[in-house]
């Protein structure tokens, strides 16, 4: 089956930010993060995390649907191995630094297993995860929080932290990117 | 049961992540490098359609299910942890490809070393909290 249309995408996540605002709830997927850190006990030891998580139960349940989500797709709506298909001139700029022409939905440069044990492969998911966990408490939400639910409230806030999304992914790609690949 | 709404709406947000390859690190390059329409296709459309929504929601006075009127709450005003915790947000997002939803995605479609991503972005949360009082805001 073919990925859907951008347009038809666009749709559906924003029924997704409507349904739960008709549940009364917040679209805003990096709280688990800080809900989990929590559950965990970091609450003993760090006063943000000292909070009731209990009423975050709903978000959790979100996150167990998005993963069963993923295998849904991946076992039974998609080919399996589909490449994505991205433009040709994204293809060019990542063969120049050293990335295969797409085989399927992520690059095994950095995915497969054989790359998580490398030391470079393991620090460049390590650093990435870190980056976007600090950074997404630190700006007060992440992608679904601030670009989706906090634009379409057109608070300045979140268009500020979109703002910060791009300057921080420019500044990786073309700043970054040549120097470590 | 009561969650099970949740759930389902979970499984559609992972379904429409997958679908529309937004969990790909090679659109979100694709993205940074402004080289194809598709994502900001898909930002521009929910966005748009958020808009819309949320001023009539607002315009009618719309309720939940459970009979609440739905509110939006003003973020604290700032410039400096939006936009700090913004540029350290892009530069994860660019380099693991995936924001904290599709991260889960990902470990679901199979790609089990997104469970490395998760579990740092659980750790970079948690420095967060731990740090939080002495970096502006």
């Amino acid at each position: 089956m073919q990925p859907w249309p951008w347009w038809f995408s666009g749709l559906v996540i924003s029924s997704v930010m409507f349904l739960l605002l008709f549940y009364g709830k917040s679209f805003g997927f990096s709280a688990n993060l800080r809900t989990i850190c929590s559950i965990g006990g970091a609450g003993k030891k760090v006063k943000f995390f000292d909070f009731d998580w209990k009423k975050q139960t709903w978000n959790l349940v979100f996150l167990v649907g998005a993963i069963i989500g993923g295998y849904i797709t991946s076992e039974f709506l998609s080919y399996p191995d589909q490449a994505v298909a991205i433009s040709e001139n994204t293809i060019k700029d990542l063969e120049v630094l050293g990335f295969a022409a797409p085989s399927s939905v992520q690059p095994t440069e950095l995915f497969s297993m054989e790359a998580i044990f490398t030391v470079k492969g393991f620090l460049i998911l390590a650093i990435g995860g870190l980056l976007v966990g600090f950074g997404a408490r630190y700006a007060g939400g992440c992608t679904s929080g601030h670009a989706i639910s906090g634009i379409a409230d057109l608070q300045v806030p979140s268009m500020i932290a979109v703002a910060g999304f791009f300057i921080g992914g420019l500044i990786m790609t073309f700043g970054i990117f040549p120097l470590i690949f | 049961m009561k969650f099970i709404k949740y759930l389902i709406v979970g499984i559609l947000f992972g379904v429409v992540m997958s679908k529309s390859e937004a969990i790909s690190w090679y659109r979100i390059q694709e993205m940074f490098r402004f080289q194809a329409f598709h994502m900001f296709g898909i930002i521009g459309v929910a966005v748009t359609l958020g808009v819309i929504g949320v001023a009539l929601i607002k315009k009618f006075k719309l309720r939940d299910l459970e009979g609440n009127p739905i509110m939006f709450y003003p973020k604290n005003k700032s410039t400096a942890r939006y936009l700090l915790g913004g540029i350290i947000f892009g530069l994860g997002w660019a380099l693991s490809g995936a924001c904290p939803g599709p991260m889960v995605v990902n470990i679901g479609y199979g790609f089990m070393s997104f469970g490395v991503v998760f579990l740092f972005a659980l750790l970079g949360t948690f420095l967060y909290g731990a740090i939080k009082d002495k970096i502006p805001h």
